[in-house]
């Protein structure tokens, strides 16, 4: 666990962002339903939805685009995105494999859920598949614990999950091949 | 049989929908309250049903709302605290996917008692993102029953859905305040508390999902009505989410003051454990205590323990536990304690907010100590180093969380210090991640009611 | 006005006043008393919203006010509780209080570095005054310490991360006195890191005061870096005209070279007029300034060790006995 400080990372050649136009008015509409001077209250929900306008993670210039439209400092921006375990400051897989493991999911089998995605993507938590398919990502309670293990895909919660149906879930999900998102309807 | 205030009508075919809803009784207490009750008299009546908050604390739900400041021009809010986060809870997330109506129609009700014209809904972003949880607010609006004048009656109120982003700390109030704020989740420094200078400074008060939901029966029956069921001080009916080594994991509303034993081994509850014997109990989500079984049933002075607050946390620390959010999970004696107690560590020492450093500090250290013991490579001296280490964060940070992260660790030395000194004694063995499946732990009965 | 007691001294002071700055005044008023004052790392004075996270401050209150004299269930951080009329606190006198406080310091070096040989701060760090007096011999952590490369932040303050205890502090400065914050706290839990994120220069005229209330070595004076070990340079009052700032300053001096210039601390380490870039990085010339003379240091600061401080036998002789008492106390502390 040591030498946590990635390298500062420069935007310099990195894919420029920008809102679409549907996006952009959905942001000025949540800027306004607060208080006035209050509309900094929309900061989580913009990042919800610049994350998915950038293939589900927010990239520094992504950040920077959100900053501009709520006229915030950039830091501002970054603080608040990287206390959040649910933004993703690097790129990411087509679908991202939140697994839950906290104590009661453990008690029903998530540690062998896990290792066995684990052996079956060829990457340990936190990682992404080669093909860029999938990121596995060990999570802290989902709040499905009567149904555990589970994991969550996009808006998806899969439940009761046993060693069967998390790899008919994964052939689904690789056949499908398109991009999920928390936001997803 | 417990009574079914809340999930009456939970299996009702189009429940979900306002029009299914409405048709089974909804939004009968906000044509009570507005029509024919001042506010004074809700809240008298909320005081009256001896409701406490459902999130965890148990604190008396009349009393917080009274004492909401009311200075002259500034506004008021109601924050529903549906950031339900706690490992082992899930009765908010079933609550508001099933009846969605009944938390709007709480929230109107609550309003109007406190003068509150604008709530907000904090979700965990990970509920957020099941659309379940969207459309019902519009729908209620779309009908009237939020907005301008909402049934002729002059009073006005909007309901706003705040998404959150993945922060257990959020769950704690004032944290929560912060994030619907726009900022991290740090939790605010307290006194001021929120019924003085919460959201955006004004008043405000945080309510969780069920505390909320529970007023509708208390207005549409009244507070004494409410208060005939339970013992006590523990008035009325609780959801319980039952998970874990239980036959029949799910959300179940009991009377409070049913036997421990009724809930976990009656069919109509838990249905008893799956396959094996009863190890250890978590009544209340992640954060109270672990107790040994026999003591769950039983009290240390031999009584049988009730599913109240006070029954639960007979006894102290030393014997007892708490109710907690109700996010239950019970433990066979194939589970490994000193696992599942790294498990609860890892999780606390994930979700510090960093603020303050007994907190940022012990709770990462304790997952170190913690994650050495049960992988084979503990030392002697590690159980009463965690143990002091875990004294030393408890009662000694800014918010909750660093006494939650204590409780669960001290809790386990206590009851289960043997099986810690198992895992020192038997390093190979224990390499094993499934260490006590084939051989079950054979408890010291001298730890059990330690 | 409330009336508080710490540690058996009393005091009256304004209603609002915070325990913490209670205990500073029964500090100022009798050097004797200083024992009652609690240690702090994160509050500063002159930036609101400080305190309340490093917990160094913690007491005890065993009587709450005459009104309601019930204790206070925990600790409280003595730098954001007010005083209420007849409350009652502990700080040195409860042994209980004083092993929670052992515990924070513990907490606060296990992931420092603990490299005071070879970082500018030693000498002036308050966390070496706080292990020093608040801690235990040893620390019982042996797990691999997070470490973080120090970093560059703008031309004249480099970041040492790996030895930041999150204060907050710079992050207060930049808010409340800079125009601009470019950086602050990124990550949570034990991950938290100040940082700019992305590579960026803190620039503006008031940025230098983060090192000022920095209270350790986590940033430092690029400009004076290894120039000397601060306990061989001479602090002197001393003064220019500028349009930015009071422009008064301590300038530490080896010979006639001015190796650094900072604002001037108080006896709590607190700056109470912030200083300008200028002042503070770009005049290195003793004619740019007016001396004024040799600063007061504690007796107790390893600064302080220098000889150079003009008294007299006669000032000596007047001066109150030279915090006897409370080394003594310390002693018997540490003993018990």
């Amino acid at each position: 666990m040591s030498a946590r400080t990635r390298p500062i990372t420069t935007t310099a050649g990195t894919r420029p962002f920008a809102f679409s136009e549907a996006a952009l008015a959905e942001c000025k509409a949540l800027m306004a339903r607060y208080p006035e001077g209050r509309s900094k209250s929309a900061l989580i929900p913009i990042l919800h939805i610049a994350q998915s306008e950038n293939d589900g993670w927010l990239s520094v210039n992504a950040m920077d685009a959100v900053a501009h439209v709520m006229g915030l400092q950039h830091i501002e921006v970054y603080e608040v995105a990287s206390f959040y375990s649910m933004f993703n400051l690097h790129p990411v897989g087509t679908y991202v494999l939140d697994v839950c493991r906290t104590a009661p999911c453990m008690l029903r089998g998530s540690d062998d859920l896990i290792a066995h995605l684990e052996k079956k993507l060829g990457v340990h938590c936190g990682e992404t598949t080669k093909d860029g398919m999938f990121t596995l990502k060990g999570v802290e309670c989902l709040g499905s614990c009567g149904t555990a293990p589970m994991l969550q895909c996009g808006a998806g919660y899969h439940e009761k999950l046993t060693i069967e149906s998390a790899d008919a879930l994964i052939d689904a999900l690789r056949a499908r091949n398109q991009r999920t998102n928390y936001t997803d309807q | 049989m417990s009574r079914k205030l809340l999930f009456e009508h939970i299996a009702t075919p189009g429940i979900r929908g306002l029009e299914g809803y409405r048709a089974n009784g909804g939004y009968r207490s906000v044509e009570k309250a507005l029509r024919t009750m001042s506010p004074e008299a809700v809240l008298e009546e909320v005081k009256k049903s001896g409701l406490r908050g459902r999130g965890g604390a148990g604190f008396p739900t009349g009393l917080k709302w009274s004492f909401l400041a009311k200075p002259e021009g500034v506004p008021r809010y109601l924050v529903v605290n549906a950031d339900e986060s706690e490992p082992g809870t899930f009765k908010d997330r079933y609550l508001m996917e099933r009846i969605p109506h009944m938390l709007i129609e709480g929230m109107i009700t609550s309003s109007f008692a406190m003068g509150a014209h604008t709530s907000y809904i904090y979700i965990r972003g990970e509920y957020f993102c099941r659309p379940d949880h969207r459309t019902s607010d519009a729908e209620a609006r779309a009908a009237g029953w939020l907005g301008k004048n909402i049934l002729g009656s002059g009073f006005d109120h909007e309901i706003h859905v705040q998404v959150g982003a993945g922060a257990y700390i959020c769950g704690e109030e004032t944290a929560l305040l912060e994030s619907l704020e726009g900022k991290r989740g740090n939790p605010r420094i307290k006194p001021p508390f929120p019924a003085v200078m919460g959201l955006y400074n004004c008043p405000t008060v945080v309510n969780n999902v069920e505390t909320i939901a529970a007023v509708v029966p208390i207005v549409n029956d009244g507070g004494e009505e409410y208060a005939k069921i339970g013992i006590g001080k523990s008035a009325g009916t609780k959801l319980i989410s039952a998970g874990g080594n239980v036959k029949r994991p799910g959300v179940y509303e009991i009377d409070l003051g049913i036997t421990c034993d009724e809930f976990i081994n009656s069919d109509e509850y838990c249905g008893g454990v799956e396959g094996r014997a009863f190890k250890a109990v978590v009544p209340g989500g992640s954060s109270v205590p672990i107790i040994p079984y026999e003591l769950f049933l039983k009290t240390a002075t031999g009584e049988s323990r009730l599913m109240t607050y006070e029954s639960l946390a007979d006894g102290g620390f030393a014997t007892g536990t708490m109710m907690g959010s109700g996010g239950f999970y019970a433990y066979n004696d194939a589970q490994c304690i000193v696992r599942s107690t790294w498990n609860h560590a890892r999780f606390y020492s994930h979700e510090s907010c960093g603020q303050c450093s007994p907190c940022r500090e012990g709770t990462g250290w304790m997952e170190k100590i913690l994650h050495r013991l049960e992988h084979g490579e503990g030392r002697s001296e590690d159980i009463d180093l965690l143990w002091d280490v875990q004294r030393k964060i408890e009662g000694n940070t800014i918010c909750p969380l660093g006494d939650a992260a204590a409780w669960p660790v001290a809790s386990a030395i206590r009851h289960f210090r043997d099986e810690f000194e198992y895992h020192i004694r038997f390093p190979q063995k224990v390499k094993d991640p499934k260490h006590f499946e084939k051989e079950p732990f054979a408890r010291n009965p001298k730890f059990a009611t330690a | 006005m409330p009336k508080v007691t710490i540690d058996g001294v009393m005091i009256e002071v304004p209603e609002g006043t915070t325990i913490l700055q209670a205990a500073r005044m029964i500090g100022e008023r009798n050097k004797a008393d200083r024992h009652v004052v609690p240690p702090a790392m994160c509050y500063y004075t002159n930036l609101k919203t400080s305190g309340g996270y490093c917990r160094s401050c913690l007491v005890k209150v065993s009587k709450g006010s005459d009104r309601d004299p019930r204790p206070m269930p925990k600790p409280v951080a003595s730098c954001r509780t007010n005083v209420m009329d007849g409350m009652e606190v502990q700080n040195t006198t409860s042994p209980e209080l004083l092993d929670a406080r052992k515990g924070v310091v513990e907490f606060l070096l296990i992931n420092h570095p603990l490299d005071c040989p070879i970082c500018d701060q030693a000498g002036e760090c308050h966390l070496q005054d706080l292990s020093y007096e608040n801690g235990t011999e040893a620390s019982r952590y042996e797990f691999e310490r997070r470490t973080f490369v120090p970093i560059d932040i703008g031309d004249t303050i480099k970041l040492h991360m790996t030895r930041c205890i999150l204060c907050y502090r710079c992050v207060k400065v930049a808010d409340q006195i800079t125009d601009g914050r470019v950086h602050g706290v990124i990550n949570r839990g034990d991950v938290s890191e100040i940082s700019t994120y992305i590579q960026n220069a803190v620039d503006n005229d008031f940025s230098g005061n983060m090192i000022d209330v920095c209270p350790v070595g986590a940033l430092t004076d690029r400009t004076f870096r290894f120039a000397s070990r601060v306990w061989f340079t001479k602090p002197e009052d001393a003064h220019r005209s500028c349009e930015r700032c009071s422009g008064r300053v301590v300038l530490w001096l080896k010979g006639n070279e001015v190796l650094r210039v900072t604002g001037r601390k108080d006896q709590w380490g607190e700056v109470k007029e912030f200083i300008c870039n200028t002042c503070r990085f770009e005049k290195k010339d003793l004619a740019d300034w007016k001396v004024e003379g040799p600063r007061h240091i504690d007796r107790h600061s390893v600064i302080g060790q220098g000889h150079y401080e003009l008294e007299t036998k006669q000032q000596l002789l007047k001066a109150p006995a030279p915090n006897v008492p409370e080394l003594v106390r310390n002693k018997e502390l540490k003993e018990r």
